[in-house]
């Protein structure tokens, strides 16, 4: 199971999309050295439909170096990240055999997953698979979901909730108005409520951390290694993001 | 025509696929949450819209005044003295826009402003959906933004101008493959940052529920319309074969609509380079559960055909429900029958259909030829659009 560390201090979950770079686990070890609580690891499917162009362009990057959902988990199981793994993809990589899956996945040391187009209406059978395999399978909530429909993913959701701030895509902007998303569904669930979706600047982690109980950074990390910022430089940008939330989040977050 | 086709009821084959959007084990509603409450909404609206006669009069009077429905029916005389089977063509070519995707999009805009709504977003591939839908747009003051691979762009200059005269904005897609697929992905990915103002009007029997099911109620028009003409035209009433081409299916499921009660044999004919159900396998892509072609990993392969109508690697999910239930069989033709096709339907008939309807031309004489179609069984062809369109590629070709 992937449950989140209880810290005291806001969470911090960086994303890497699995193969972009030969490299690439390397990126992972410094996010540890730098503070990440979790690490979110995303298997590149060829149609993200709820990725912005920076995502995008990262899993078109991993797909043309060859890489498969077995070569990144052949990489991950290689090593030992110290944090929680959680992998993030589309349903079309998981269904056919979703129980082989998280199998692979829970063998590879992942044991968190994220499948942004399988909603909750959805996703019994992949829970179902997921829970065989000691996998938590994490739902995502929207600013748009309504009221009855948040308790009802607050509470299948397992390792923790995933709050999406914005109307629209990974790397759109941040909208602070995510923070009632979190703020309501925390008050529904007693497990951790993530902020995700345009957290670019410090300031936009610590707004958000302000309302939930941490943050994922995905496109702002990817865009850097995509312009080809070393697994070093990326994890000195990491050090900046967690010394603000710390420095913010003592007296701030519950 | 003046009376209005109530819906018919819910049991049996091609029916209301339900709360979940069911079609068998296909369809459904794979969206990120963001999207659930919008495709709730919509579906909430349709099922109003549907029961409420003013709605349905409302749009018969528009497809009637605006569109030019009904279609006719043609016998094709000459080409079923050489074939020596009886083909009768339903005409969606003489359709407002040259195609069916018409029938469609003036449904989608009524209930969008219904649903007030003031935008229209659509993703095309060939241009003909984009076309259709900036022609609904204008006619109904809605703004529209269409979603088009940077590739379709180049290869279809001329619709894309088409949809500039008509006021649409025209919104180049760079992302993966540069088409059809990547233009749906980037429509729903666009409509999560709009979905107050704007309807996605999507262009075929595909996408989360409930459009598989409502655009295939907004194409029935062809089938029910056929129904009738073929009553009046056959001493038998019913065709035995009926025939329609398939990208994402919505001709030929609007088509197969009309006759799914019958006896009539359905078929869907794919492009070779397209055919999610003879090389596809069970996928989830754009909302929905059904056959699409991908590699063994699960990444999503690009179609490939001369019609770029047909290149879409996936297939409406009831086709895929009707497909393993037996009611209809879906076949493929090679891009090689396919110009052979529209000449001798232009030489025949005096009609150049559109190269993805000549798919379901090219299918008819070869099962006419080799003998697989009974002699003088009757065969109707729903021929989905004109070819006025396909005249740089089959220039290219010639």
């Amino acid at each position: 199971m992937t449950t989140l560390p209880r810290t005291g201090r806001p969470l911090l979950a960086p994303y890497i999309t699995g193969g972009i770079r030969p490299d690439w686990t390397e990126y992972l070890h410094e996010y540890v050295r730098n503070g990440a609580d979790a690490i979110e690891i995303g298997l590149p499917f060829s149609d993200p439909i709820l990725d912005g162009p920076t995502i995008q362009e990262a899993s078109d990057t991993a797909l043309r170096r060859g890489v498969t959902v077995r070569s990144i988990l052949d990489e991950v199981a290689a090593i030992d990240a110290g944090v929680p793994l959680i992998a993030m993809t589309y349903y079309n990589l998981v269904h056919r055999d979703a129980a082989a899956f998280c199998r692979d996945l829970a063998a590879a040391g992942i044991h968190g997953l994220i499948v942004p187009d399988l909603p909750v209406d959805e996703s019994a059978p992949l829970a179902a698979a997921a829970a065989s395999a000691e996998v938590d399978l994490t739902l995502l909530v929207a600013p748009t979901t309504p009221a009855a429909r948040l308790a009802e993913i607050a509470a299948a959701s397992r390792g923790f909730v995933y709050a999406v701030s914005t109307m629209g895509t990974t790397g759109s902007s941040f909208a602070a108005s995510g923070g009632r998303l979190a703020t309501e569904v925390r008050e529904l669930t007693a497990l951790p409520v993530l902020l995700a979706f345009g957290i670019a600047t410090h300031a936009d982690a610590v707004t958000a951390a302000r309302s939930a109980d941490g943050v994922v950074i995905g496109a702002a990390l990817m865009r850097r290694i995509l312009d080809g910022c070393s697994p070093a430089e990326l994890g000195a940008v990491l050090a900046g993001f967690r010394k603000a939330l710390d420095e913010d989040g003592s007296d701030c977050v519950p | 025509m003046t009376e209005i086709a109530l819906p018919r009821p819910a049991a049996g084959v091609m029916s209301d696929p339900g709360a979940l959007g069911r079609f068998g084990e296909y369809g459904g509603r794979y969206v990120p949450e963001s999207l659930i409450p919008a495709c709730a909404a919509l579906e909430e609206a349709f099922r109003d819209a549907w029961s409420d006669p003013r709605f349905r009069r409302d749009l018969d009077r528009l497809l009637a005044v605006h569109a030019g429905r009904p279609t006719a029916l043609t016998p094709a005389w000459r080409l079923s003295a050489d074939l020596g089977v009886n083909v009768l063509l339903k005409r969606e070519d003489l359709a407002h826009t040259g195609s069916h995707k018409i029938n469609n999009v003036l449904g989608q805009a009524l209930l969008a402003k219904r649903m007030g709504k003031t935008r229209l977003l659509a993703e095309t591939g060939a241009g003909q959906h984009g076309v259709a839908t900036a022609t609904a747009g204008a006619l109904l003051g809605l703004d529209v933004t269409v979603y088009m691979g940077e590739v379709d762009i180049e290869r279809q200059a001329l619709n894309v101008f088409r949809m500039k005269m008509l006021g649409a904005e025209v919104v180049p897609v760079t992302s993966g493959t540069r088409t059809l697929k990547d233009s749906t992905s980037e429509a729903l990915r666009q409509w999560v940052t709009c979905v107050d103002e704007a309807h996605y009007c999507l262009g075929s029997v595909m996408g989360p529920h409930p459009y598989p099911w409502m655009v295939r109620e907004f194409q029935r028009v062809i089938g029910d319309e056929a129904r009738r003409q073929c009553a009046a035209e056959l001493s038998t009433g019913i065709p035995d074969y009926v025939v329609a081409c398939i990208g994402g299916g919505s001709n030929a499921a609007g088509t197969f609509a009309g006759f799914a009660d019958t006896g009539a044999q359905l078929v869907g004919v794919e492009a070779e380079g397209g055919a999610a159900v003879a090389f596809g396998q069970v996928g989830v892509l754009h909302g929905f559960r059904s056959y699409l072609l991908q590699d063994e990993n699960g990444q999503v392969s690009e179609a490939h055909s001369i019609a770029a109508g047909l290149d879409y690697p996936g297939i409406g999910p009831e086709h895929a429900h009707l497909r393993d239930s037996g009611r209809a069989r879906y076949v493929t033709v090679s891009d090689e029958e396919i110009v052979p096709a529209v000449r001798r339907l232009a030489r025949t008939e005096g009609i150049l259909p559109a190269l993805e309807s000549a798919h379901a031309i090219a299918w008819v004489i070869r099962a006419a030829e080799s003998g697989e179609l009974p002699p003088w069984s009757t065969v109707l062809v729903t021929l989905s659009g004109r070819g006025d369109k396909d005249m740089a590629t089959l220039m290219a070709a010639s």
